[in-house]
């Protein structure tokens, strides 16, 4: 990814953006609006290959007293469907679910080997991601390579350098852990200001699955590498870009790093880094070495181009912060969010994730009056360290604008910062770990704004 | 199986006793072996700072220019000021820097992007990331004196060596000493997660939980302007078909409320992708992206390289023509800088010339 991204794009609001004046919904019309709107879905239904044919949130009584989805049983209750295995033997998602893709941001990188894809944050559930939308963040290009030729060398300093193969590493004692990976980037294009519309521009760069693999300080061990002296550990990558990064020591120690070939219980995805890749919790993406090849132990950090060049948090003064790793904790409302559509006034759950990289998520709050007065929600998912956190909240929407916002607290006390509070101690260049609380504003017509208050 | 946090630290001490952490196995018979002196050479390739694993060798300035316009300026510029595929490495800094090891345009708010050199502190970054990585499409191909003369004219470009300047393992830890942005890095931060720097132990941000009245009435201070609406493609497409929300028509203007809704392609949902990796390679887009063309060329835009449209209207029905051009290469006829030969087979070149002779459709 290039380092400055677009923008140009700032766009001061008028004054009166949220004076209500003016803003005199007559509720009956909002209701005709709607029915239009239901009618005219029906009308496209019709006409579109591959869409569902009741789209009918409203649900309204026809005029001849009954839905036709109900008296005219469907050819899937009256006919005989498909047998096992018929996909080729892996399923794959629904045809209605096409919509559900990772995509690349138009104009952020001018190759796809050295580019980004977002996840679809709006349209999933839960805390896992499905490993074909995980974000995707390559630097030279993905590859599919081969296990049964895949190696793992340890060297530097130990006592033995060591060669694994995966039939090796797969023998030793295993791990499964949940846990979340955010690039350092992520919702960088919106540090200075708004210059994305939907969640998963600003905030698709975050995935959380069940990785298993090995803790790295077994295979250490296994080399007789110096735990005492050698503070620092170099992973290396096995493709073209052989990505390294620092790893410090005593992460290693606690047990938390571990090597991974496991998501989501099959294997890793190639761009995922399949056989083997390295898992750093609660530490930006770029450290989770994909292809691990090497680890290397050494009594100094090896300022490698990604922890040297890039990845680094330019301040005000002009000094860079170098070797910034941990992704504090954060969240964002993932619906409704921004290039959404409210279809009706009336009740809705708000739903969002939250993590961080230091921990346990302790509670979310959050706001649908840009911040003035907050609730806190309902966290409904397990409450994982260093994973990510689903949260609900009850809504009634009103038709009034309204600036939804969330703000988490993690086990350490660290509340996520405003914008305001983060520009003041970072300003607006650094690129990384903007972990800024985040503003959607539903507009009187149902559609949802990315936006940034003052 | 999940120990956070106090059994991880039981099973870390464990650990440091001398013990595995799961079931108190000191070692693993008939798992992994010593790797040979000869593995370890073929993979032991990282130079840190202190230029440690940095191999003898030699390169001059003269030498790297002519490696550079060969390898490195399609995608980097002939002075490495390119910023068409990738961040531009070259410029922004001044004999000034170099005295005081800070560059001084990364203070200026209007100074236009940040290059390489004017971000880098370590000379070692700079021949380890070359030598593991570059040329972009064909890495670890380049000898080590090539490293060094490359690097060494990257150093010429930024007016830190002279043109008659000969980089080498010997005289490397002097240049270092001139790095432009050497003093610009600090390690004084709470974001590393452990006691190997001198970080800072309280995080910069302090927000409390304020519940009621916390702040004033907001303004929104910063939105997408109109013109950007459908800038990201049709945000109708991009959600799920049912749901409390749909996406926005982003084809049309932002409904007024109370107005009719018109049918829409919020509807339709989208046509699977294609396989970028694999797909069908008889199909020419496949092809592109096999071969790594779509780093220079796009269909509609100029990048480095023409776009597909502008070589399909200059060359129609030519397809000998352009077989021989993908596969030879050249420069001149759309300006300086050179496509190098493309390793691709007489029937793939084939595939795409046909599909330019034929006007490049997507």
């Amino acid at each position: 990814m290039q380092d400055e991204f677009g923008s140009g794009r700032v766009q001061k609001a008028p004054e009166s953006f949220l004076n209500r004046e003016g803003i005199k919904t007559v509720f009956a019309e909002a209701k005709k609006g709607r029915r239009d709107f239901i009618r005219n879905a029906f009308a496209a239904a019709a006409a579109g290959v591959a869409v569902p044919v009741a789209l009918a949130q409203g649900n309204p009584v026809p005029s001849d007293g009954g839905d036709p989805n109900i008296l005219q049983l469907p050819e899937h209750s009256t006919g005989l469907g498909q047998g096992v295995a018929s996909d080729s033997g892996y399923g794959k998602p629904s045809k209605y679910e096409s919509n559900v893709q990772r995509r690349q941001s138009p104009g952020l990188t001018q190759t796809t080997q050295a580019s980004v894809s977002f996840a679809p944050l709006q349209s999933l559930f839960g805390i896992v991601t499905p490993s074909g939308l995980h974000f995707e963040r390559h630097h030279q290009g993905w590859w599919d390579i081969d296990p049964s030729k895949h190696r793992l060398m340890i060297n530097g300093m130990v006592k033995a350098s060591k060669v694994f193969t995966l039939d090796e590493i797969m023998r030793l004692p295993s791990v499964s852990r949940f846990h979340f990976i955010e690039c350092g980037a992520n919702t960088a294009v919106d540090w200075g200001n708004v210059a994305v519309p939907t969640v998963q521009y600003t905030h698709g760069m975050i995935s959380c699955s069940e990785f298993t693999g090995v803790p790295l300080i077994t295979l250490l061990e296994l080399a007789g590498a110096d735990l005492k002296n050698g503070k620092f550990v170099l992973a290396e990558g096995a493709d073209g870009s052989s990505m390294t990064r620092t790893i410090p020591m005593s992460l290693i120690l606690s047990g938390e790093v571990f090597v991974a070939y496991g998501q989501n219980g099959e294997m890793l995805r190639p761009e995922q880094g399949y056989p083997l890749r390295l898992i750093v919790p609660g530490v930006q993406g770029v450290s989770w070495v994909k292809y691990l090849r090497r680890i290397k132990v050494g009594d100094m950090p090896f300022a490698t181009k990604d922890e040297a060049v890039h990845y680094i948090d330019l301040q005000p003064g002009g000094q860079h912060r170098q070797y910034t790793s941990i992704q504090e904790c954060k969240s964002v409302v993932t619906t409704p969010s921004g290039g959404q559509v409210l279809l009706d006034k009336g009740f809705y759950n708000i739903t969002g994730l939250a993590w961080s990289g230091r921990g346990k998520v302790k509670k979310v709050d959050v706001s649908v009056d840009g911040g003035r007065n907050w609730r806190t929600a309902r966290i409904e998912s397990p409450t994982l360290p260093k994973a990510l956190t689903r949260f609900n909240l009850d809504w009634v929407w009103d038709g009034k604008p309204a600036i939804i916002q969330s703000r988490a607290m993690d086990e350490t006390g660290f509340v996520q910062p405003s914008y305001k509070q983060l520009r003041a101690v970072r300003g607006t260049r650094s690129i990384y770990h903007n972990n800024a609380i985040q503003s959607w504003l539903v507009q009187e017509s149902g559609e949802v704004k990315n936006v940034q208050v003052s | 199986m999940f120990r956070f946090p106090k059994t991880v630290l039981a099973s870390a001490l464990l650990v440091l006793c001398g013990f595995s952490a799961a079931q108190g196995i000191a070692s693993y018979p008939g798992v992994g072996r010593d790797a040979t002196p000869k593995e370890v050479a073929a993979w032991d390739i990282d130079v840190r700072p202190d230029f440690k694993g940095l191999p003898p060798g030699s390169g001059s300035v003269a030498k790297g220019q002519d490696i550079w316009e060969g390898k490195c300026a399609q995608c980097h510029g002939f002075f490495g000021e390119s910023g068409e595929v990738f961040s531009p490495l070259i410029g922004g800094v001044t004999q000034d820097d170099i005295k005081t090891g800070h560059v001084a345009n990364l203070r200026a708010t209007t100074f236009p992007g940040r290059t390489t050199f004017m971000k880098v502190a370590t000379l070692s970054t700079v021949w380890d990331f070359i030598n593991r990585a570059m040329p972009w499409n064909a890495p670890k191909s380049l000898s080590t004196d090539d490293v060094y003369a490359v690097t060494a004219f990257m150093l010429n470009l930024s007016g830190i060596v002279p043109d008659n300047f000969t980089l080498s393992d010997k005289n490397i830890r002097d240049v270092q000493s001139l790095m432009p942005n050497r003093n610009g890095m600090t390690t004084e931060h709470n974001l590393w997660p452990g006691k190997e720097f001198n970080g800072v132990a309280k995080p910069d941000t302090q927000n409390v939980a304020c519940m009621k009245d916390c702040a004033p009435e907001p303004k929104v201070a910063s939105f997408l302007p109109d013109f950007a609406r459908n800038a990201h493609g049709n945000l109708a497409e991009q959600n799920r078909l049912v749901g409390a929300q749909h996406g926005a028509d982003t084809t049309r203007p932002e409904r007024k409320l109370g107005s009719p809704v018109e049918p829409n392609a919020m509807m339709k949902p989208v046509a699977p992708k294609a396989d970028a990796a694999g797909g069908d390679a008889k199909q020419p887009t496949a092809l592109l992206q096999k071969y790594i063309c779509l780093s220079c060329h796009a269909i509609d835009r100029k990048i480095v390289g023409p776009s597909y449209s502008d070589v399909s209207k200059k060359y129609p029905g030519q397809v000998d023509y352009l077989i021989k051009k993908i596969q030879s290469g050249g420069s001149g006829i759309w300006g300086p800088i050179p496509m190098p030969p493309q390793k691709l087979t007489e029937a793939e070149a084939r595939t795409i010339a046909t599909w330019l002779a034929s006007g490049a459709n997507k």
